[in-house]
């Protein structure tokens, strides 16, 4: 049984179809890297693998260890271990980044039939994961993202991703707009994640990210579909050559 | 939380029980004779007496305010009932033990503490080093503590107990902040009010403790006025914190109480209020009319006043704790985080007059409307020319939930100082779909999360709450919010 396991896959937003027959087999322990133009699809994936309102699946299917992730609420699919670092991450003002983290980590251990941990573990377990992201400490009092440079939101969401340990993590562009240390940064936190239990979706728009993440497989998806796959040599001739040669 | 549909319904408002007791109550309608026998019920001076009917007369011949941007039938005040009072508490005053066992049972329900053993020994454990003084419909219960308050020398009692054993200081001040005639509802008041908290701190006392009161309507068709007066000597601190709750009825039942608050030299009283009156059904059928006159005068130099609320019940709230800023460098703050839903209507903000060279204010409101409801602000601030350098700050938001719900902001300001600086700030915004997702996508349910960002909003009011009730309002943050997200 595979972790993630999309066949034909259509999707609409707003009556406008913008998946048009996407397949795609994710197994744990695998890196996948997904590149394609602006416009093709890519957030649309990200979005609808989460669950996210307005994305409407006309036909196809979507599962997850064998279970249909489609009528599960966003929440639900959290629970059983899907994961989105947002392109864009949003503020909330006046919930702290800890609190925010330790309501999540609560609900997720809750579903699971787990207590909570201890808020003094709790503290000391992120505090030590911040570090590792080069995050200060005071960053965990602020409130969830607010006042954060575009740099510490990505590292924000690798954060919540290393707290949260989800079996599947999809990772919307978030090595864009980051300066070279930053990346490298985020790239060590991807790597301290992923084991073989787990997986990654890494959608982005260069290659560089894949220096430091290597995946086992890089696909283009191009007007709602996957036109090619590969290794990661794809990805060296896609950054080469552009996208023509895929679409043409 | 449970997502338990069951659990969600039971949840919605926990305090509506009614208690089954045996009470005196009069027959509705006022007229001079029903002010008569509640001031004769109190064993009251001839000039309280006087003072009362005076209220009454100036009440009857004053029309009933239409400002508020809030909508109701007109109240027939012949049809509510001025006086209700368990019945085993009516001949003089009770220990403890004398209290009806089923009213001790509704304050246990209510997670109030009456014993003060218990609370000592920590067996209660939401309230710690709190005293109490419970007022029950129409009559004080009873008040914990009064010992060890003693021997600080602060008085904390009924104020029908004070007006027999301070009746100076009650003679001085009852009705120097909030006159009689001051408004319809502050007139009413003043004619009818049964009981009430009464605090005296004196002369370079720090209070030991919090002092609490906790009021709690049960009669049917029956009005509660309490009054409350708190004065802080020369040096002095106290931190005061109300509580509200009311069975659920299908009436509307007017609560028009009043507060006074006195500060002298240096003095700081801080008065947090976490108001959850019944607000209604689902359909905007019941719940409690909160019509309420506050205020607190800084006569003294550098005295400090400081109102915190948390506004979550009510059908309807009419309510603008204020400061005078008389003495030099005085300093008068509101913090309030007033929420709404379903249909109810919330008009609440604060007065700030400054009267005084060098003094400030502070108002921080944040109001919340979700389902149908109505939530507005109102404030003023007003500087004389004798309030040289005076200071105001204030920051006013508003969050919308959902589509239906209104939020309104009528801020006045009335400068006559040339020196004054004046800043008023206002927001509004909407829980976004963004910030719901994310949360959801980590895992936290939608009505969890709602609850969460509404939290988060409110933190600059929440801080200035005492700690152990900080956590009580975020609670009920939660509870009133039920339904709020669909």
């Amino acid at each position: 049984m595979s972790l993630l396991q999309v066949d034909d896959l259509h999707v609409t937003v707003d009556g406008k179809l913008i998946l048009k027959g996407l397949t795609l087999t994710i197994e744990a322990g695998e890196v996948h890297a997904i590149m394609g133009p602006n416009g093709s699809g890519k957030s649309t994936l990200a979005n609808v693998l989460a669950g996210r309102p307005g994305f409407e699946i006309t036909s196809g299917t979507v599962n997850f260890e064998g279970v249909d992730l489609t009528p599960l609420e966003p929440h639900q699919r959290a629970h059983a271990g899907m994961f989105l670092a947002f392109q864009y991450p949003i503020e909330i003002p006046g919930v702290s980044n800890m609190e925010f983290l330790k309501a999540a980590n609560d609900s997720q251990r809750a579903a699971a039939g787990l207590e909570a941990r201890s808020a003094v573990e709790f503290m000391k377990s992120v505090r030590t994961l911040a570090e590792s992201l080069d995050l200060n400490p005071d960053f965990l009092k602020r409130g969830v993202n607010e006042g954060f440079s575009g740099g510490e939101r990505k590292r924000n969401e690798i954060l919540q991703m290393l707290m949260l340990e989800p079996k599947l993590a999809v990772l919307d562009e978030t090595d864009s707009g980051l300066d070279i240390d930053a990346l490298q940064t985020v790239a060590n936190g991807i790597n301290r994640y992923h084991n073989s239990g787990n997986a990654v979706l890494l959608i982005t728009h260069y290659q560089r990210l894949l220096n430091y993440v290597v995946p086992d497989q890089v696909h283009v998806l191009a007007d709602g579909r996957i036109l090619e796959s590969g290794d990661r040599r794809l990805a060296e001739k896609l950054e080469a050559e552009g996208y023509a040669w895929v679409t043409a | 939380m449970s997502d338990s549909p069951l659990d969600i319904v039971s949840q919605e408002y926990e305090a509506g029980f009614v208690t089954d007791i045996e009470s005196e109550t009069l027959p509705p309608g006022l007229d001079e004779g029903v002010v008569k026998f509640i001031s004769a019920k109190n064993h009251e001076p001839s000039w309280l007496t006087e003072w009362r009917l005076d209220a009454y007369r100036k009440w009857r011949d004053m029309p009933a305010p239409v400002w508020a941007h809030v909508n109701f039938s007109p109240i027939d005040y012949e049809t509510i009932s001025y006086y209700s009072a368990p019945k085993s508490q009516t001949d003089g005053p009770q220990s403890l033990e004398d209290v009806d066992p089923e009213l001790l049972r509704t304050y246990e329900k209510l997670g109030i503490p009456l014993h003060e053993q218990e609370t000592l020994a920590g067996v209660v454990k939401q309230r710690p080093n709190v005293a109490v003084d419970v007022v029950f419909d129409s009559v004080s219960i009873t008040t914990t503590f009064k010992d060890k308050l003693a021997e600080a020398g602060v008085v904390f009692c009924s104020i029908s107990e004070a007006i027999k054993s301070h009746p100076e200081l009650v003679k001085r001040y009852l009705g120097s902040v909030v006159p009689r005639q001051d408004n319809f509802y502050a007139a009413l008041n003043s004619a009818v009010f049964s009981d009430g908290s009464f605090v005296y701190i004196p002369e370079g006392v720090r209070c030991p403790m919090e002092l609490s009161t906790y009021f709690r309507i049960n009669a049917q068709n029956t009005g509660q006025f309490e009054r409350t007066l708190i004065i802080a000597e020369e040096g002095a601190y106290v931190s005061y914190l109300e509580g509200c709750t009311a069975p659920m009825r299908d009436e509307h039942q007017l609560h028009a109480a009043v507060v006074e608050l006195v500060a002298l030299k240096d003095a700081e009283i801080k008065y947090s209020t976490v108001q959850n009156w019944y607000p209604g059904d689902k359909d905007g059928k019941g719940g409690i009319f909160n019509f309420v006159t506050k205020r607190g005068a800084c006569i003294g130099e550098r005295s400090k006043i400081s109102w915190t609320q948390v506004e979550t019940g009510s059908a309807i709230t009419w309510k603008y704790p204020s400061v005078v800023l008389r003495g030099a460098g005085s300093v008068g703050e509101f913090y309030s985080v007033a929420l709404t839903n379903n249909y109810q209507q919330a008009d609440t903000g604060t007065k700030m007059i400054h009267l005084g060279p060098n003094t400030k204010s502070t108002i921080i409101s944040k109001g919340i409307s979700a389902g149908h409801s109505q939530n507005s602000y109102r404030g003023l601030v007003r500087t004389s020319p004798a309030a040289r350098g005076a200071r105001n700050y204030t920051q006013c938001d508003s969050l919308l939930i959902g589509g239906k719900s209104g939020a309104h902001t009528f801020p006045y300001i009335e400068n006559k100082s040339a020196t004054a600086i004046i800043e008023h700030e206002a927001t509004t915004s909407k829980v976004s779909e963004d910030q719901m997702f994310l949360c959801q996508q980590r895992g936290i349910d939608a009505e969890k999360a709602v609850s969460m960002i509404v939290n988060g909003f409110c933190k600059d009011v929440f801080r200035e709450l005492p700690m152990e009730f900080a956590v009580e309002a975020g609670k009920l943050l939660e509870v009133s919010l039920e339904g709020a997200v669909g």
